[in-house]
C-alpha cells in the first residue's frame, strides 16, 4: 500500500460569522466575509496527521477545490501537519455551481492518480450541509466507506470504524482503500499556530485544473432562490390555565 | 535586554498577536491588552523572571487555543446534534 492519505478540505464562510443573504436572493454575501476551513475538514486533517504521527501511514496530502483563496485553506492544512497540497483550480461560474457531484468526481480522479490508501473528508460542509461528497466519491471509486466516523483504527490492510448513527454507535471493519468522513467527536484538531504556518510555507502546493483530471464540471442543479428563515415570532403570555386552553383551541392546536 | 531571550519574547508576542485575531471580543481589544501587558514588564532584566513571564505568555496561548476549540465544538454540537 502506498501509505498515502488524501484529505479534502473546503474553504467556507467562518462558522462564527453572521450570514447575510444577498438583496437579490441569489445567494449569500461572501465578498469581504471571513472564510476559514470547514470545522469537519479540520477534524479530517487532524485524523490524517495523527495516523502519520503514529507511523501508520506515510504521507498526508491536502486537497481543495476552488479559487485562488482556497490555497489559504490548504496552507492551514499544511500548518496542521499535511506534507503537501493539491489545489484544484475552479473559479468563476464553475465555482458557483461546484457541488458534491463535481467535487467527488475530482476527488475520485485524484485518489486514483495519487494511489491513495485512504481518502478522509469532513462529514459535511457548514455552508451547504450536503453530507454527500464522501458517499459519492466512494461510489465513484467503488471503495468501501466509513462515514460519520467517531473512531478510526488501522489494522493491517483493514480499517475499523466506529460510526455515530441515530441509534448509537456502529462498529464496522472495511478494507482499504477506503473513504472516511469525519464526525465531530473523532478528535480535537490542533490549532495552526504562527510558527507552524511559517514552516508550512516551504511545503509544496501543486496546481491542477479539473480538465487535466478529465472531469466535467457541469452542474445538474440550479439555485432558484436563497432566502432567510422566517423571523421567530414573539411568544404570547397568558394568565391562567383556562386562557392557555382557550388560546390553544383558537389556533387549532387541540 | 538579555539577548537570546529577546528573540523569544518577540516570538511570543507575534504568536499571541496572531492568536488574538480570532478573539471573541475583537482583535483590537486583544491587541491593546497584549501591548499593555508586554510594556508593563519591559524593564524586567532578570533572565529567570523573563523566562517565567514567557512561560506565562505560553500558558495564555494554550488557553486561547482551548477557548477557540471549545467555542467551535459547542457551536457545531448545538447546530448539528440534538440532545
Amino acid at each position: 500500500m502506498s501509505g498515502r492519505v488524501l484529505v479534502g478540505v473546503k474553504r467556507v464562510i467562518d462558522y462564527a460569522v453572521k450570514i447575510r443573504v444577498k438583496p437579490d436572493n441569489s445567494g449569500v454575501v461572501t465578498d469581504g466575509v471571513k472564510h476559514s476551513m470547514n470545522p469537519f475538514c479540520e477534524i479530517a486533517v487532524e485524523e490524517a496527521v495523527k495516523l502519520k504521527e503514529k507511523k501508520l501511514i506515510k504521507e498526508v496530502v491536502a486537497v481543495s477545490c476552488g479559487p485562488q483563496q482556497s490555497q489559504e485553506t490548504i496552507r492551514t492544512a499544511l500548518a496542521m501537519g499535511a506534507d503537501r497540497g493539491i489545489h484544484v483550480e475552479v473559479a468563476g461560474k464553475d465555482y458557483e455551481t461546484l457541488g458534491p457531484l463535481q467535487v467527488s468526481k475530482i476527488m475520485a480522479a485524484l485518489a486514483k492518480k495519487e494511489d491513495a490508501q485512504l481518502l478522509i473528508l469532513g462529514k459535511q460542509a457548514i455552508d451547504d450541509d450536503c453530507n454527500q461528497t464522501g458517499q459519492m466519491t466512494a461510489a465513484l471509486l467503488d471503495w468501501p466507506q466509513g462515514t460519520f466516523a467517531s473512531e478510526v483504527s488501522l489494522d493491517g490492510d483493514k480499517v475499523k470504524v466506529v460510526r455515530e448513527i441515530d441509534g448509537g454507535l456502529e462498529t464496522i471493519k472495511i478494507s482499504t482503500p477506503a473513504v472516511l468522513t469525519a464526525d465531530l467527536r473523532l478528535n480535537t484538531p490542533r490549532y495552526a499556530t504562527l510558527p507552524n504556518i511559517m514552516k508550512a510555507k516551504k511545503k509544496k502546493i501543486a496546481n491542477v485544473k479539473p480538465a487535466d483530471l478529465g472531469v466535467d464540471l457541469t452542474s445538474r442543479l440550479e439555485v432558484l432562490k436563497v432566502e432567510e428563515p422566517p423571523q421567530r415570532e414573539a411568544g404570547v403570555k397568558v394568565e391562567t390555565v383556562e386562557d392557555l386552553v382557550g388560546k390553544l383551541k383558537e389556533t387549532g392546536r387541540i | 535586554m538579555a539577548n537570546p531571550l529577546r528573540s523569544e519574547v518577540v516570538r511570543l508576542y507575534k504568536n499571541l498577536l496572531y492568536l488574538g485575531r480570532e478573539y471573541p471580543k475583537g482583535a483590537d481589544y486583544f491587541r491593546d491588552r497584549l501591548r499593555a501587558a508586554f510594556t508593563k514588564n519591559k524593564s524586567v532584566q532578570d533572565p529567570e523572571q523573563i523566562k517565567a513571564l514567557i512561560a506565562r505568555g505560553e500558558f495564555v496561548a494554550r488557553e486561547l487555543e482551548a477557548l477557540y476549540y471549545l467555542r467551535k465544538y459547542r457551536a457545531m454540537k448545538k447546530r448539528y446534534y440534538e440532545d
